[in-house]
C-alpha cells in the first residue's frame, strides 16, 4: 500500500469523523429524547418507517461508519498485535463490508416497514 | 499491564489516547450487536419487544450509559484530534482534554438520568 | 556515615540486568556525576557515553526511573525516589552495552525523512531574503534547535509499535525543511514522510512534546505534515 493510498485513508478517516460529529450529536440527541419515558418499537418505526429524511440521514450514518471504524481498526491492529499487513488489510475490509451491509440492511428495512 | 501507565506515558495526553483507542475498540464491537438488534426490529416485532423489556433491567440502562459514555468520550476527543491535526496550535490544550473528559461523563449521565 | 544514594544501573546487552551501587550523596551532583563515579571508582566496565557535560550535544541521553532525559541537566535530587535512582540506555534503539546505544537507526531514519537541505543558489547569487517573521519561517524556527539527542525517539509508543516508524525527530526536522522557504526538495520530502511509517502514523500521545529538552514540539510538526501530505495529495504532487 503506498504512501499516496496511506494518505488518502488518513483524509478519508478525518472526514468521515468530521460527519460522524454531527451524525452522532443527532443519534445521541435523539435517543436521549426518544428514551424519555421507556423505548418502544413501536416508537422507533413510527419515527423511521417511511420517512426518507431518517432514512437518508441513515444511509449517510452508515457509510460514514464503515469508513472511519475499519481504518482505526487497522491502526489498533497493526500496532498492538502480531498480524501480518496482509491478513490485517483483509480484517479491515470485511469490516467494512459487514458494517455497511448490515447497517444498510437495518436502515433500508426500518424505512420498508412504512411503505406498502 | 503497569507498562501501560508508567512513565513517560503517566500524562494527560496519553491518557487521553488511551481513552479513545479504547473507546474506539469498545464501541466497535458494539457494532454488531446494535446493527442484530435493530435488524429483529424489523423481522420480529415480538422478540423485539422482549428485548426492550430485558432492556429495562437497571444494570442494562447502566450499560447503556456507559456505551453513551464510550461514545462521547470518542466524539469530544476526536474532535480535540481534529483540532490538533487541523487547527493552529494552541498551548491549552491540556484544557481541552479536560473539557472533553467532563463533557462525556455529562452526556453519559443526562443520559442516565432521563431513561429512569 | 556520609549518605549513599541505592543506583540500580543496567549492565549488558539485551539480556543484561540492573546490577546496584551505592554512590555518595553530592550536593547539586546530576545524573552524569553519578554514572561517573561508578564508573571511575566502583566497575571501569561500565559503558556510557557523554561529551560537553552541559546541554549542547545531545549524547548523554539515558533512561532515568523511567523517563528518558539528559543526564547532565537533571539533578539527582530531583528525580530520585526513595534515595534509589534506576538509570538505563534509552529505549527503543538497539543496545550495544550497558548503557550505550546504537544510534544509527535513528539518523538513517532522519536522512530517509528526507532531513538534508536541497537548494537551487550557488556562492555567486544574491543571498535570500527571508522574512523572520513569516508564518513559514516561525514554524521553522520552532523546530530548528533539534539536537539529534533522541530521547523523543525513545519516548515515543509508535515507535515502540511500529519498527518503521520515522519518528518524532525525523518528521520535525523535515517540517523545519518544508517551511524553508529556499528549500527545492519539497515534494520529494512529503513523499518520504506520508504514510504508515511517516506522519500518518502519530497518534499525538505527545510524549515526544512532554519530554524533549529543548522544549520543541514535534506534535505540532507532525499535525503540519499531515495537513502538507494532504495538500499535495489534492494537488495531484503526492
Amino acid at each position: 500500500m503506498s504512501a499516496r493510498i496511506q494518505t488518502w485513508m488518513w483524509a478519508a478517516q478525518r472526514l468521515s469523523a468530521i460527519v460522524l460529529a454531527i451524525a452522532v450529536l443527532v443519534h445521541l440527541g435523539t435517543i436521549i429524547y426518544a428514551v424519555q419515558g421507556g423505548l418502544s418499537g413501536t416508537e422507533i418505526v413510527a419515527r423511521v418507517a417511511g420517512n426518507g429524511s431518517w432514512l437518508a440521514f441513515y444511509v449517510v450514518f452508515v457509510a460514514a461508519v464503515a469508513i472511519h471504524a475499519p481504518i482505526g481498526l487497522r491502526a489498533v491492529l497493526i500496532e498492538m498485535t502480531p498480524l501480518p499487513a496482509r491478513a490485517v488489510d483483509v480484517v479491515v475490509t470485511v469490516a467494512l463490508v459487514s458494517i455497511a451491509w448490515t447497517g444498510w440492511s437495518a436502515a433500508f428495512g426500518l424505512y420498508g416497514l412504512g411503505v406498502s | 499491564m503497569a507498562a501501560l501507565i508508567t512513565p513517560p506515558r503517566n500524562h494527560p495526553t496519553y491518557w487521553a489516547f488511551m481513552v479513545h483507542r479504547l473507546s474506539g475498540v469498545l464501541l466497535a464491537l458494539f457494532l454488531p450487536v446494535h446493527f442484530q438488534t435493530l435488524s429483529t426490529a424489523i423481522s420480529d416485532a415480538a422478540a423485539f419487544n422482549a428485548f426492550l423489556d430485558w432492556s429495562q433491567a437497571p444494570m442494562v440502562k447502566v450499560a447503556e450509559a456507559v456505551l453513551v459514555i464510550l461514545l462521547a468520550a470518542h466524539l469530544t476527543g476526536g474532535l480535540r484530534l481534529l483540532a490538533i491535526e487541523f487547527l493552529p496550535w494552541r498551548d491549552w490544550q491540556k484544557n481541552l482534554v479536560a473539557t472533553a473528559a467532563a463533557l462525556s461523563l455529562a452526556v453519559g449521565l443526562i443520559f442516565l438520568v432521563n431513561g429512569m | 556515615m556520609e549518605k549513599t544514594l541505592d543506583v540500580s544501573i543496567w549492565r549488558g546487552k539485551d539480556d543484561g540486568a540492573y546490577v546496584s551501587y551505592a554512590v555518595p550523596v553530592r550536593e547539586s551532583q546530576t545524573i552524569l556525576d553519578v554514572v561517573t563515579y561508578v564508573q571511575r571508582r566502583l566497575d571501569a566496565t561500565l559503558a556510557y557515553r557523554f561529551a560537553c557535560r552541559v546541554g549542547m550535544c545531545g549524547s548523554c541521553a539515558m533512561t532515568v526511573n523511567g523517563r528518558p532525559r539528559w543526564t547532565c541537566r537533571t539533578h539527582a535530587s530531583r528525580v530520585v525516589e526513595d534515595g534509589r535512582l534506576r538509570i538505563g540506555p534509552l529505549d527503543n534503539l538497539p543496545r550495544i552495552k550497558d548503557l550505550a546505544v546504537d544510534m544509527a537507526p535513528f539518523f538513517d531514519k532522519w536522512a530517509a525523512a528526507g532531513g538534508q537541505f536541497q537548494g537551487d543558489t550557488t556562492r555567486t547569487d544574491d543571498f535570500a531574503n527571508v522574512q523572520p517573521d513569516s508564518t513559514q519561517r516561525q514554524h521553522a524556527e520552532k523546530g530548528i534547535e533539534c539536537i539529534g539527542c533522541g530521547v523523543c525517539y525513545a519516548a515515543c509508543d509508535v515507535v515502540r509499535w511500529k519498527p518503521d516508524y520515522l519518528g518524532p525527530a525525523a518528521l520535525n526536522r523535515a517540517w523545519t525543511l518544508h517551511n524553508d522557504e529556499r528549500d527545492t526538495g519539497k515534494d520529494e520530502r512529503l513523499r518520504a514522510v506520508a504514510g504508515d511509517a511517516g506522519c500518518h502514523a502519530c497518534h499525538s500521545h505527545q510524549s515526544c512534546t512532554e519530554h524533549c529538552p529543548k522544549h520543541l514540539n514535534p506534535t505540532e510538526g507532525i499535525a503540519g505534515l499531515k495537513r502538507a501530505t494532504l495538500l499535495a495529495a489534492l494537488k495531484g504532487r503526492l
